[in-house]
């Protein structure tokens, strides 16, 4: 306990330590965000993340982005456990063919109204994998995707800002 | 060790046995080629000699050139720091071999790969279910990784039948693919009976993109991007195994300050994973504020990366004889600095844990993966150190690490806490080796030298952070790759959490699961 509470002294808050002009970027960039999702989604918007074949590392930048220093929660971003409580699906990875009826059925689990935002190239039409026997391919010709966030692996500052900036136009619409 | 010594070997398991060939292609492999008919016993001879499991086994597609299969297998050995490769011609009409699982369970999984993959028969196998192409979604028949594969045809498909535990009382929980967390796909069927587990199959291969036969074709500098992406977190392990066989074909040696970056290298990407699976323990008991403390130290590894390699996971950074990122003397500076507040932040994150009594008390003891199991399994890299398999490639095969005295970590008791206790003594010790490396590093050290990749075959391989990558290269002579065979070391080792979690209580599981931290994605290919 000793310890936690000395560590817990000693970092103090860790989303400021970072650079300044990062550390500035996430702030502007998220206060908006949250701002636009009270309006839009009632407070609070609910991820569901679906791997359908990733390397794995756009999970870990996904995952980074909810770190302390990312901390994407406090703009009213959650990721949840059950496709029952998202209002976003989050798709990365080609879709292996594997995956194909379990990314079906998580859509379909999901309570209307929803949409599908896709993360890392892989996601956008194969990636590296397109044309492989086992690789169904883009993930927009299965489901209607609303919005694609590009890298390989995407960092988790832009993950923020293409959300935000995608978030903008829909409340302007 | 060499080829005469080996053969001399074996004919003390196998009195007449015959090679019909044997050859060193390189100071670190040793290939002898046998008959179908000796193939089985002469692994078993090897097997036994080492009494090491088989590393890697898989078949080829010669049916053009040469009309036949051919199957490898590879062996280590660690005492005298060399591969050895057995190799069998396999003729194309009804090819099968003799099953080596029987009496050498580490070989299952691989038969039921070629099997898959390139409708080779393993005779008597016990088990001949399909690994990553699914029943329910590819048809029987088709064999991909053969060469003249078009397309999947229309044979049947059907519905696979996980294995069944009876008696009164026993109830079945599935779980997957889609999981709770931000994590890969894969099933899990426990059956319960009350509260401890008493069985747990797996299915993996939700992952699989066909990656082997993507590699086919290719030429290197595009493949090398590829192998970057065949698990994420082990990017930089991938590239450099993979790297290491393109080395070994094209006969170049590296400088010594690409060996140096590529030990940093190695070892930043060791640690932001060992302290994201700390933090990942801690988050499976419930301890959030270490692990929120963990993720603070793995974004400040991801974002060292970045100043000194330009990429977070360390992409793009090896390249057929060298490496494209160098370090100077203004990024020595960075990493030094970053090193000293890194190790301060460890230090308190790891005494936060070890003095947490009710921390403890869940980690100690759980998720038991005894010794005998692994060896029997063929369990791998960390994991296999925290049962007492002293086995780490950094400290047999390379120079730069035996320069820098490299300390092995091992433990016996093969709990959560011994995989643990690796992983904090594994990232002090990365800290200790790059601070070396960087010392060695000189400033105008030249980082690359010229090579043109020949037409050959070689072992690459690398000790990532879960255990050793292998890569197993095959190029034609225009330099395409021809065959690639990728065995990541989750490959070894998912099996060993279904025995680990045996007894426990579902609740423990994700505790278990993190502790092992395998890759889908490096599984499934
Ligand atoms: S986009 Fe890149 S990082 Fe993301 S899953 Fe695909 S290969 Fe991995």
């Amino acid at each position: 306990m000793m310890h936690i509470l000395k560590n817990r002294i000693l970092k103090g808050v860790v989303t400021k330590h970072i650079q300044s002009e990062l550390s500035e970027e996430i702030e502007t960039t998220g206060l908006e965000l949250k701002s636009l999702i009270q309006k839009k989604f009632g407070r609070s918007l609910h991820i569901r993340e679906v791997d359908t074949g990733s390397c794995g590392a756009c999970e870990s930048e996904i995952i980074s982005a909810n770190n302390p220093i990312y901390d994407l929660q406090r703009f009213g971003i959650s990721f949840v456990a059950s496709p029952r409580h998202a209002d976003a699906l989050l798709v990365t990875g080609p879709v292996s063919k594997n995956m194909l009826i379990a990314l079906r059925k998580t859509y379909e689990a999901m309570p209307e109204p929803k949409f599908v935002i896709t993360c890392g190239d892989c996601a956008l039409d194969g990636g590296l994998f397109k044309g492989s026997y086992y690789v169904e391919g883009a993930v927009k010709d299965i489901l209607l995707v609303a919005l694609h966030i590009p890298g390989c692996p995407p960092s988790p500052l832009s993950i923020i800002q293409v959300l935000l900036e995608f978030l903008r136009k829909e409340t302007l619409r | 060790m060499d080829s005469s010594e080996l053969i001399s070997g074996i004919k003390k398991k196998l009195p007449d046995f015959n090679a019909l060939s044997a050859s060193q292609n390189y100071p670190d492999e040793i290939c002898i080629k046998v008959t179908q008919q000796i193939f089985k016993d002469t692994c078993h001879a090897l097997y036994k000699m080492f009494s090491f499991p088989v590393m890697m086994f898989f078949a080829l597609d010669e049916r053009k050139e040469r009309g036949r299969f051919v199957i490898n297998s590879v062996f280590l050995d660690f005492r005298s720091a060399k591969w050895f490769i057995v190799s069998a011609d396999i003729p194309q009409e009804n090819p099968c071999f003799d099953s080596l699982a029987k009496s050498m369970h580490s070989a299952s999984l691989f038969e039921r790969e070629i099997r898959e993959m390139f409708g080779i028969e393993p005779k008597d196998s016990p088990d001949l279910r399909r690994l990553n192409l699914h029943d329910e979604v590819w048809p029987f028949g088709s064999y991909p990784l053969r060469k003249d594969f078009k397309a999947a045809e229309g044979g049947d498909v059907r519905d696979y039948k996980f294995g069944r535990v009876d008696g009164e009382g026993v109830f079945e929980v599935p779980v997957g693919p889609v999981h709770a967390g931000i994590i890969g796909p894969g099933h899990f069927r426990f059956s319960v009976a009350g509260e401890p587990i008493i069985n747990l199959e797996l299915r993996l291969g939700f992952t699989h993109r066909g990656v082997e036969k993507l590699f086919e074709g290719k030429a290197y500098s595009g493949a090398i991007r590829l192998s970057e992406c065949i698990s994420g977190d082990s990017s930089f392990a991938h590239s450099l195994a993979f790297t290491h066989a393109l080395e070994k074909i094209s006969g170049v040696s590296i400088f010594a300050q690409v060996a140096y970056l590529r030990g940093v290298f190695l070892e930043l990407e060791r640690m932001y994973n060992h302290v994201n699976d700390i933090g990942g323990i801690a988050i499976d008991v419930g301890f959030s504020f270490p692990a929120a403390y963990a993720s603070i130290i793995k974004e400040a590894i991801l974002q060292l990366n970045e100043k000194l390699s330009g990429n977070r996971y360390l992409k793009n950074v090896n390249i057929l004889g060298g490496v494209l990122a160098d370090i100077d003397e203004a990024k020595k500076q960075i990493l030094l600095d970053s090193l000293k507040n890194l190790k301060q932040d460890f230090k308190e994150l790891a005494k936060m844990l070890y003095s947490s009594v009710s921390f403890m008390d869940r980690v100690d003891a759980t998720g038991v993966l005894r010794r005998k199991t692994a060896e029997d399994l063929g369990v791998v890299g960390l994991a296999g150190r925290a049962s007492g398999i002293p086995i780490d490639l950094r400290k047999h095969f390379s120079w730069v690490y035996k320069e820098a005295k490299f300390k092995i970590a091992i433990q016996e008791s093969g709990d959560v806490l011994a995989r643990l206790r690796i992983r904090i003594f594994e990232f002090e010790e990365s800290c200790r080796l790059i601070e070396e490396f960087v010392g060695k590093l000189s400033i105008d050290g030249k980082i690359r030298v010229s090579a043109i990749l020949k037409e050959g075959s070689a072992l690459g391989y690398a000790e990532g952070w879960r255990g050793p990558v292998l890569y197993w290269l095959k190029t034609d002579s225009a330099g395409l790759i021809e065959r690639c065979k990728i065995v990541d070391p989750s490959f070894h080792n998912w099996q060993a959490l279904s025995y680990a979690v045996l007894g426990e209580i579902i609740p423990d599981f994700p505790l278990c699961n993190k502790s092992f931290d395998l890759s889908y994605s490096g599984n499934d290919l």
